[in-house]
Order: C-alpha cells, then sequence, then structure tokens
C-alpha cells in the first residue's frame, strides 16, 4: 500500500484478510519465548481453529489463545479458515481456567471472519460455546490482553475478546458481522460490502475514537516492537491489581462501555 | 367455589385489560400454518396458541407479561431509555419511531419486578415485534440493570428471549452488549442468583450467544427457532439439506443444549416450581 493514500475503510478490509498477513503463529514466534501448543476441549475433540498454549513473556508465564488462519490452501482448510467451531470456544475456556489456577495473564490474538456456520456446529452448541467463552473471558481472575491483529468479526470474535485491555493493529477491523453480512440483512445485498463499512464504523481510529478499544499498534517495521511495549505495560499494570480490583475493573469497563452514547431518558 | 369464582374474576379482569390496550380496535389473526381466523382477543384466551391446530403465535412483549406474571404484580423498571444512535445509521431514529407507534414500546426489551404464583422475581421480556427483537444499547442496558436489581435484591431472574440477534444499527456498539450482558448474568449467577432463561421463536445470533444461553436452567418453548447462524446463511455457506427439524426446541433438547422443552399453558406453572424449589429450606423436615 502507498504510504501517502489515504485508506477507506473497505480497503482496510481487504489489507486485514490479506493471505501474507502475519497470523497468530508469526505473532507468538516473534514475542514469546518457550511457547508450547495445548491441544483439546477435554470434551471429545480438537478445532485447530484455535491455536492455545503456554509460553514465556519476559520471563513471564502467559497463556495464549488466538484465531488461527493459514497462509497456504492445505493450511486453511485445516484451520477452517479460522472460523471456529463450539469445540475450539471450548477448548479456550479449558486454557482459560488453566490460566486462572496458575495465576497466568491471558493474551489473546484475535482473526476470525467469524463462527462457523455449520450443520455440525450449531448441533454441537455454537451459541452455548460462544456465551460461555464470553462469560469466562469477562469474569476471569487474571489480566487478559486482547490484540484484534486481521478481522473481528461477530461473537466468533468477541467469545475471546472481551479483554482488559483490547488493542487493534492499524489496519484490522472489528464489527459486529462482515460487511457482506450486514449489507445482506441491511439491504438485502452483499454486494454492498463497501458502502456498509463506510457507516458500520470498524476501523482501528474510529473505535479508539469512540473509547470501544483502548489503543492502536502501528503497522510496519515497528509493530512488533510497539506490541512489545503494550505488552509490557499492560501486563505491569494490570499485574498490580488484586484480583477483586482486576475483575471488578473489567465488569466496568464493559457496563459502561457505550460511555457518552450510553441510553438515557 | 366462591374461591373458583374470585380466580375466574381475576382472569376477567385481566383479560379485559388485555383488550383494552388494543385500543377497542377488533384486531383479526390468521394462523399462518392452518389459516384459521380469529379475533386477537379470542386468541389472547387460548394464550395465543391457535385452538385449531395448535401453532404458537408470537407473544408481545407486554402480553407474555399478563401470561405469566400474576395479576397486577408487575412493576415496570427503566422505562424510557432510548438509544443515543451511536453510528448514527442513516433513518435509524426514523425507524425507531415507526417502530414505537407500532407496538406501543420504546425499544425491544420490558423489564420489571413482577410475581410468579406469588414468588416476586426480576423479569425481562423480549419482543421480536420490535426490529426483530434485536439487542441494542437500549436491550443491554436493561438486562444488564435487571440482573444487577435481581442481584441487589436477591430475586430470581427469568429473561424471555424471542431475538433475531444483534442490532445491526448500533455497529460494535451491539456486539458489546453481548458482553455487557453476559458479565451481568455471570456475576449474578457467581453470587449464587438463580436465572431462568426462556428461549421462544426466535432466539438466534447475538442474543442466543451471549446471556440466552447462560441461564441455570434452560428452557424453550416447542418448535421456537434456535440456533447462533440462522438456517439460511448455513445453508447458503454448505449448500447442503438440513436435517428435518434441525435447530428447533426439540432438536436442541435432544443434543443437550436445553434442560426442557415447556408448553405455553403449562410454563408460568413449570417457572414457580422451579423457583419455589430454590427458595426452599436447606435442611430436611
Ligand atoms: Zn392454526
Amino acid at each position: 500500500m502507498e504510504e501517502n493514500k489515504v485508506l477507506t475503510p473497505y480497503d482496510r478490509v481487504q489489507i486485514a484478510r490479506m493471505k501474507n498477513r502475519p497470523t497468530v503463529s508469526d505473532y507468538i514466534e516473534a514475542l514469546f519465548d518457550d511457547f508450547m501448543e495445548l491441544k483439546g476441549d477435554r470434551l471429545g475433540a480438537e478445532d485447530a481453529s484455535i491455536l492455545g498454549g503456554i509460553a514465556l513473556f519476559r520471563g513471564m508465564p502467559v497463556t495464549v489463545i488466538g484465531h488461527r488462519k493459514g497462509r497456504t490452501t492445505e493450511d486453511n482448510i485445516k484451520y477452517n479458515f479460522g472460523m471456529t467451531s463450539p469445540e475450539g470456544y471450548r477448548k479456550a475456556v479449558r486454557l482459560m481456567k488453566q490460566a486462572e489456577k496458575f495465576k497466568r495473564p491471558v493474551i489473546t490474538f484475535v482473526d476470525t471472519p467469524g463462527a462457523y456456520p455449520g450443520i455440525e456446529a450449531e448441533t454441537n452448541g455454537q451459541s452455548v460455546a460462544i456465551a460461555e467463552s464470553i462469560a469466562k473471558t469477562i469474569t476471569l481472575k487474571v489480566p487478559v490482553i486482547t490484540i484484534i491483529t486481521g478481522e473481528g468479526s461477530s461473537g466468533g470474535a468477541l467469545a475471546i475478546s472481551a479483554g482488559d485491555s483490547v488493542w487493534m493493529l492499524e489496519n484490522a477491523v472489528y464489527s459486529i458481522l462482515s460487511p457482506e453480512g450486514f449489507a445482506a440483512i441491511v439491504w438485502k445485498d452483499a454486494k454492498r460490502a463497501a458502502e456498509a463499512c463506510d457507516i458500520m464504523k470498524i476501523t482501528a481510529g474510529e473505535l479508539l475514537e469512540y473509547g470501544l478499544i483502548d489503543g492502536i499498534i502501528p503497522e510496519g517495521k515497528q509493530t512488533l516492537s510497539a506490541m512489545r511495549k503494550m505488552l509490557f505495560a499492560e501486563l505491569a499494570r494490570l499485574s498490580r491489581l488484586s484480583e477483586q480490583a482486576l475483575v471488578a475493573e473489567r465488569y466496568r469497563k464493559y457496563r459502561h462501555i457505550e460511555g457518552e452514547y450510553a441510553p438515557s431518558l | 367455589m366462591s374461591e373458583v369464582f374470585l380466580l375466574k374474576r381475576k382472569k376477567l379482569d385481566s383479560l379485559k385489560k388485555m383488550r383494552d390496550s388494543f385500543s377497542g380496535k377488533e384486531e383479526i389473526m390468521e394462523c399462518p400454518k392452518c389459516r384459521e381466523k380469529m379475533a386477537r382477543q379470542v386468541l389472547a384466551m387460548k394464550k395465543f396458541i391457535c385452538p385449531e391446530c395448535g401453532h404458537y403465535y408470537a407473544v408481545s412483549a407486554r402480553e407474555r407479561i399478563e401470561l405469566i406474571c400474576d395479576t397486577d404484580s408487575f412493576r415496570e423498571m427503566d422505562a424510557g431509555l432510548k438509544t443515543r444512535n451511536p453510528i448514527k445509521f442513516p433513518g435509524y431514529r426514523k425507524k425507531l419511531e415507526l417502530m414505537r407507534n407500532r407496538t406501543g414500546l420504546e425499544d425491544a426489551v420490558v423489564t420489571g419486578i413482577g410475581k410468579i404464583e406469588g414468588e416476586k422475581v426480576a423479569i425481562g421480556v423480549l419482543d421480536s415485534s420490535f426490529l426483530m427483537g434485536s439487542m441494542g444499547t437500549v436491550v443491554g442496558e436493561r438486562i444488564t440493570r435487571l440482573a444487577e436489581t435481581a442481584r441487589r435484591k436477591k430475586l430470581p431472574l427469568v429473561i424471555f428471549s424471542a431475538s433475531g440477534g444483534a442490532r445491526m444499527q448500533e455497529g460494535l456498539f451491539s456486539l458489546m452488549q453481548m458482553a455487557k450482558t453476559a458479565a451481568a448474568v455471570e456475576t449474578f449467577k457467581n453470587t449464587g442468583g438463580l436465572f431462568i432463561s426462556v428461549l421462544t421463536n426466535p432466539t438466534t445470533g447475538g442474543v442466543s450467544a451471549s446471556f440466552a444461553s447462560l441461564g441455570d436452567i434452560m428452557i424453550a418453548e416447542p418448535e421456537a427457532l434456535i440456533c447462533f447462524a440462522g438456517p439460511r446463511v448455513i445453508q447458503q455457506t454448505i449448500g447442503q439439506e438440513l436435517p428435518e427439524g434441525f435447530q428447533r426446541a426439540e432438536f436442541l433438547l435432544e443434543h443437550g443444549m436445553l434442560d426442557m422443552v415447556v408448553k405455553r399453558q403449562d410454563m408460568k406453572s413449570i417457572l414457580a416450581k422451579i423457583i419455589r424449589i430454590h427458595s426452599g429450606g436447606k435442611s430436611v423436615k
């Protein structure tokens, strides 16, 4: 992308979806030491669209959970293009509970076009799995830091994105639904996605202005160092809080997330 | 005998009130299943179940409260809350005005305190006739306040859902309501509260994937559509025929997602029974 060109929200959607964009595995490799993947929901399945595990961040044990996309078609089929099924969310909940037990902060990486809309996913309780994952994230007794790295679409993203501190990459998007889905619902025409992007307010800049996210990580050579700096500062800040204060603070954050746009009489 | 008479009298009164709320107009309803035509008042007496074929009509929030709460026991809370149209969605304010005039509701939910067979409860009812019962900032705020009131007053929490999901017109603010309501009901549950979630037709998307699926006890009305992704979206994605009864209450019950499917005429007494079991003594007598 040219530096001086003003990007439209739809341009950013395209960038966020680019095949060669770094994936959760790249971020894990660059930011953490000794990462070990932990698999399975212990209820009968392993969903590779969620990557989870434990690692060290500057010597501090952390749990990492993220949506996984691949760069090759083969990988993408394995990871279901980052579209998670109930089993993946249940794995995430299992790893969050484990993090709570060992008092490890949780760092989540969000990059999903949405939860998987399939027969099996619905049969196995997609709604319940997402709801329980949101509920677990939002009441967790250890810090949760979220980075939206690509597309953060719908409940499938929110399942692991309701952190204490939520950051977006400069060109990431975060939305109620994919722009195509939004256009299909609002105008019964998925082709009006670009137009939808203009009114949805999905870019990092717009969402920071609304106070719905806490910060933006610039893209380019400085991305990783900015991520490291943010993680270090936020982990230090959140680790100072007592368990009780942390949970109460997170409750307050989402309780009043609308800021000046809270409904009124 | 006099007791029976009194009961009947009460019932008549409540029916009268229901009728009055339709401003005296005789609204004729046609059953979408068997095409039987019937006055709305008559249908109300049948709990909005078609006497010909058993079809469940959609029930408005106010009518549902009449069906579930003891006569005159319901006190509404947080009435008058209005959205600030956070993403300035074109035409949204106009649409809301239209919906308000059409339904007499301010948004897609009614919340308050009422009694079910004498048991005091915090009760919320979503209304699918108001923008598909979708959840934006007002629905999220009222559900959250309801759960917080239930926590403060140590009341059981009962929510009847009927929703197409998150409200598109409020963008990411609507997604945030999933987090906010989930936090509120989960915190209520963690402090010992009883949350009974009743899913009615339809409960989908952002509502089904947040507070509505977090009940200690999960109940649905017969044949209610309950899902995250709607049948059409799934069909488009996978290009396959969907199984018989897929995403209906009975299907979910069979797959372990619900505690029970309860007929509309039994709902009130089942709710009362559950609440009584949870409020009873902790030792054998
Ligand atoms: Zn009928």
